[in-house]
């Protein structure tokens, strides 16, 4: 069964990824992205009834530490000034509404 | 030259370190030109840390293993000095702002970072053809790609541009550039090594590794950078002793030879090779008995679910508001949109697109939940398979290095480059390959890799099985 996907589909996707495509690269995103799901459709073969989904492959369950007040290896004004707008050292983001 | 060589030479004091990472630069400045490994080096930091190691020694002060080995680190993990770009336009003028777990532990054993390597857009690649900075060339035939995605360091190693190399492996990114660089790689236990101040890609399989000339420079490499680290949760102690069920004699080791490798799709000299080199291994005593791992065709299917799926979620923070690249818009979703139509190359933004479809409302049964039961299928099947041998051997990668724009037309056919390392990454394995064999072409000799892999947390029994390969 071929999986491939509309052209508003792409349109669907690249919105919801805050991807900006250009009409021109439509069809090439088209086109490879339905040979890959192509590719993976071979999975609908696979009997997975009562089979659990891997969730950690290493079976590490509720990895704590001591919430104690220590440094990162970073420095935080290092990483407030990488961003490209600031103000009083917070980083300024442009309105939402 | 190897790490313990230059340790000797260098307590010997019959070189100074000043000496041989000026040799090491000297090297870059002859070849980098045509090969591109680097995509930033450092040569006054190299040198004055050379010069502190000299004054160690000169002090009769004792150094490390370690010190004074010139390194090249992947582009993709933070290194303070540097940039790190992870070869994408979206961090072009990212600086470091601080050092990964894996560099503070190599910078506190001495090492000197040389510089930093190419690799595909956030290592989403298997030719480092990806790269917004150009791609890579093979050291053995530069018409030729070196695979990807640390296809820098790769280069960098085989070259002899510096000792060892960082990489990272999601489906194959240590081992299949190793292969095709004619080097030693070494993708160790998910978790062994800790993921802190490595720029993620699919946090589910994302390891870090070394690249080296051999393996025990690997495991010199791995020793260093391993170990529990508090600032990634998922990282985890390998006991050196307790994992390996001591045996160092070739004579205890049973190889595990699955079938579903050596079928369709490998070139059949590259076949031939690895037959060769079980065959050696045979010959000096362990015993080999043919295994089947009949999920293997399903591996690469899976990956290419769950992986975009975690690189569409991990590479959301690339907004255009914290760091890295930024463009102007009238609104928010303007400038994100801008932001990642700019920043991103295309096979980013078709494994982001992927992934936001697969996780996306009424398709994440069908494709993300499916693909994790599967997993554990492969998993199980792998677990299995360890019950009643010790290590499994397969090609590491189903051709040699191919030529440049090969395979860029047809996503499907790159990624087929990553079959037989996949599955690996999938189960959280270990695994080595070791250079077994140079097959020629055009007059020039290529590589072939011979893949090891072993259960969980084995790491150490890999490299002891590798190390035992006699050419």
């Amino acid at each position: 069964m071929s999986k491939n996907l509309s052209k508003e589909q792409v349109e669907h996707i690249a919105e919801l990824a805050r991807i900006g495509i250009l009409d021109e690269e439509k069809e090439k995103f088209q086109k490879d992205l339905g040979a890959v799901l192509d590719y993976v459709d071979k999975l609908e073969g696979v009997d997975v009834a009562d089979v659990e989904p891997t969730a950690h492959i290493t079976g590490l369950e509720n990895e704590m530490r001591e919430d104690e007040n220590g440094s990162s290896h970073a420095d935080v004004k290092a990483l407030a000034d990488m961003a490209p707008e600031t103000k009083d050292g917070y980083v300024k983001v442009g309105k939402v509404l | 030259m190897t790490i313990s060589q230059i340790h000797k030479q260098l307590t010997g004091k019959e070189v100074s370190c000043k000496e041989m990472v000026r040799g090491f630069l000297d090297e870059i400045k002859k070849k980098d030109k045509d090969i591109h490994a680097y995509l930033e080096v450092d040569e006054e930091g190299a040198m004055k840390q050379a010069e502190e190691v000299d004054a160690k020694i000169e002090k009769g002060e004792e150094i490390a293993e370690l010190t004074g080995v010139p390194i090249a680190v992947k582009d993709n993990i933070l290194t303070k000095g540097f940039n790190c770009t992870a070869g994408s336009k979206i961090l072009e003028n990212y600086k470091a702002p601080y050092d990964a777990t894996c560099i503070q532990k190599l910078r506190g054993a001495g090492a000197i970072f040389m510089g930093k390597t190419n690799l595909d857009e956030f290592a989403m690649g298997s030719s480092t053809e990806n790269s917004a900075f150009g791609p890579t060339k093979n050291p053995h035939n530069e018409e030729r790609v070196p695979g990807g995605s640390s296809g820098g360091s790769a280069a960098a190693v085989g070259a002899g541009m510096c000792v060892a190399g960082l990489g990272s492996d999601t489906g194959g990114s240590i081992r299949q550039p190793a292969a095709f660089c004619g080097v030693v790689g070494f993708k160790p236990t998910y978790g062994a090594v800790s993921r802190y101040g490595l720029i993620a890609m699919a946090s589910s399989l994302d390891q870090i590794g070394p690249l080296a000339n051999s393996v025990e420079d690997a495991r010199i490499i791995f020793d260093a950078i391993r170990g529990k680290d508090g600032f990634d949760a998922t990282s985890l102690d390998i006991n050196p002793k307790s994992e390996a069920r001591n045996s160092k004699q070739i004579q205890n080791i049973k190889i595990g030879i699955p079938k579903e490798y050596f079928g369709e799709g490998i070139d059949p000299e590259i076949k031939k090779s690895i037959e060769k080199a079980i065959k050696k291994y045979e010959e000096n005593g362990a015993k080999i008995e043919e295994i089947s791992l009949p999920h293997t065709d399903y591996g690469l299917a899976v990956y290419y679910i769950i992986m975009p799926s975690e690189v569409s979620a991990n590479l959301a923070r690339y907004d255009g508001i914290r760091y890295g690249l930024s463009k102007d818009a009238d609104n928010l979703l303007d400038t994100y949109i801008k932001t990642r139509h700019n920043g991103f190359g295309a096979e980013v933004r078709r494994r982001i697109m992927l992934g936001t479809h697969t996780l996306s409302s009424g398709y994440y049964d069908a494709y993300y939940l499916k693909a994790q039961k599967v997993r554990t299928l492969i998993k199980r099947e792998y677990e299995k398979a360890f019950s009643k041998i010790d290590v499994i051997m397969t090609p590491t990668t189903p051709t040699l290095p191919f030529e440049f724009g090969e395979k860029t037309k047809d996503p499907v056919s790159m990624y087929l480059s990553d079959i037989f390392t996949v599955g690996v990454n999938l189960a959280g394995l270990p695994a080595a390959t070791i250079p077994c064999d140079w097959i020629e072409k055009e007059g020039k000799k290529l590589p072939v890799g011979l893949h090891i892999i072993g259960p969980q947390k084995s790491d150490y029994k890999v490299l002891e099985v590798a190390e035992m390969f006699k050419n």
